[in-house]
């Protein structure tokens, strides 16, 4: 209900600011929505923002499982920590636009590029994340794993995991946001379909309606994976606590 | 099965690099079924030593030979218990094998029936320590090392479980190890006291008691208590 309430100040206050900058630089709410439904009508809409979401979610499953790993090898190895942090900086470092520029001139502009510039550009926060969320791994829940001759398997799934669960829902979190921005620039860059590719053409064509069509239509898709997945994956894991903060 | 002790000296590095010396002589046998009682004065090693013993800690000189197979059955100082699965859960991760009549009956003798699917968090103290109990009793140990269960728990509930306790090891002939400061415990549940000195710790004292646990009366317990007060108070 509050949630309704917030996004009704938001579409509120953006009417209001159309007056304000006049409509030729932010048109008004209608005018988007018939854009909307004109993209949605002609089926436009539907398979950018589906090949958007596809590459979002191959390189975030891909960034989250590769950084989950190395992260949690880095934390509970000095060796691979000494040997991984150098490049870890390095790649926290490197700018965004960087990795996706190399990317395409050393891969060409590829499906493969594109999707592994943005799995790279999220890498190193889920290592971070992961390797913190192991530093902090409890070493008496441990003890008791290995007193109990509990298998390994079972210690990783009823001890490790559970600990981590907040670091991974961290990750997730902050490394969506991460990818839903360096989507639309990679496919700005190098992609012929996906919202960041309209998003360009809106741009060159200097049509703000449509350009606004796609972005909220993203944000929504945004809103609602964050309300329906994220959001309970969190809850879940909090529920042995008995009042969440 | 028989536990073997032999160590010489367990030291270990702190914070600011010093050396320290926390064992310098431990050396004891404990047979099947006996119940062992570690005595000692607080911050003595006693702890250290037992996580030698439970195979938790490797860096040490001397020799613990465990008996080989052996089931461990511990009860942490602190619980220890995973929050985020409930005592049922907690239970069952450590003994996959249990049979519901088996973990039923358990968990009534230790009154925990209630509290099946609460999660430790909503636990008292007293409880979350019962539950640890449940779960050392659980695999069906043959090695049992209780680290101070009573611990921090007013005089009635501590008396309580310290039946529990006793209930639990004489109907099940395990060979035990207990850590308590308690005087007054240690009479009534073990079968030899090993008494420990301050840092680095070495037994000082053994105390065999011959009276079986059940049969020792309250006089009895008494007189082994003053006995072993006037021995002892000069060295602990």
């Amino acid at each position: 209900m509050l949630r309704l309430l917030s996004i009704l100040v938001f579409l509120a206050s953006w009417w209001l600011a159309t007056f304000l900058v006049g409509p030729s630089k932010l048109p008004p709410p209608p005018i988007v929505l018939a854009a909307i439904i004109g993209e949605a009508r002609s089926g436009a809409l539907f398979f950018n923002l589906g090949v958007t979401l596809g590459r979002v979610a191959i390189a975030f499953i891909l960034a989250m499982t590769l950084g989950g790993a190395i992260g949690y090898l880095m934390g509970r190895v000095r060796l691979a920590n000494r040997l991984g942090d150098p490049w870890l900086i390095l790649l926290l470092n490197l700018p965004a636009l960087v990795i996706i520029v190399l990317a395409y001139i050393w891969a060409g502009l590829t499906e493969v590029a594109a999707i592994a510039a943005i799995a790279i550009n999220k890498l190193p926060t889920a290592i971070v994340t992961l390797r913190e969320g192991t530093r902090a791994l409890d070493l008496a829940l441990d003890e008791m794993a290995t007193v109990f001759a509990i298998p390994r398997w079972r210690t990783f799934q009823h001890v490790i995991l559970p600990q981590l669960a907040p670091y991974i829902a961290a990750a997730m979190r902050s490394g969506l946001a991460l990818i839903w921005k360096i989507v639309l620039v990679a496919e700005l860059l190098g992609r012929p379909n996906g919202v960041g590719f309209e998003i360009g053409i809106a741009f060159q064509l200097f049509d703000i309606a449509l350009l606004l069509a796609y972005s909220l239509s993203f944000a929504a898709v945004v809103l609602v994976i964050e309300t329906l997945l994220v959001q309970p994956f969190e809850a879940r894991c909090a529920r042995w606590r008995p009042r969440a903060a | 099965m028989q536990l073997e002790v032999n160590i010489e000296s367990k030291t270990f590095l702190n914070a600011a690099s010093e050396r320290q010396d926390v064992l310098a002589g431990i050396n004891f046998t404990l047979g099947a079924s006996e119940v062992g009682v570690i005595l000692g004065p607080s911050g003595c090693g006693k702890s250290t030593m037992l996580r030698i013993l439970a195979g938790l800690d490797h860096d040490f000189r001397g020799r613990v030979s465990r008996p080989v197979g052996a089931r461990l059955g511990m009860v942490f100082q602190e619980p220890r218990l995973l929050p985020w699965r409930s005592v049922e859960e907690n239970v069952r991760l450590a003994a996959p094998l249990i049979d519901e009549v088996t973990l039923a009956t358990l968990l009534s003798d230790l009154e925990l029936n209630a509290h099946r699917t609460h999660y430790p968090g909503e636990l008292s103290l007293g409880l979350a320590r019962r539950v640890a109990l449940a779960r050392a009793f659980a695999v069906n140990p043959n090695f049992l090392i209780l680290d101070e269960p009573l611990a921090s728990l007013d005089d009635a509930l501590a008396a309580r479980l310290r039946e529990q306790i006793a209930s639990l090891i004489a109907s099940r002939a395990v060979m035990t190890l207990l850590v308590t400061h308690n005087l007054d415990d240690a009479v009534r549940l073990g079968d030899r006291l090993f008494f420990l000195s301050a840092r680095p710790a070495k037994i000082v004292h053994v105390e065999t008691i011959r009276v079986q646990r059940i049969a020792r009366s309250e006089v009895e317990i008494a007189h082994i208590k003053g006995g072993l007060l006037r021995v002892n108070l000069a060295n602990v």
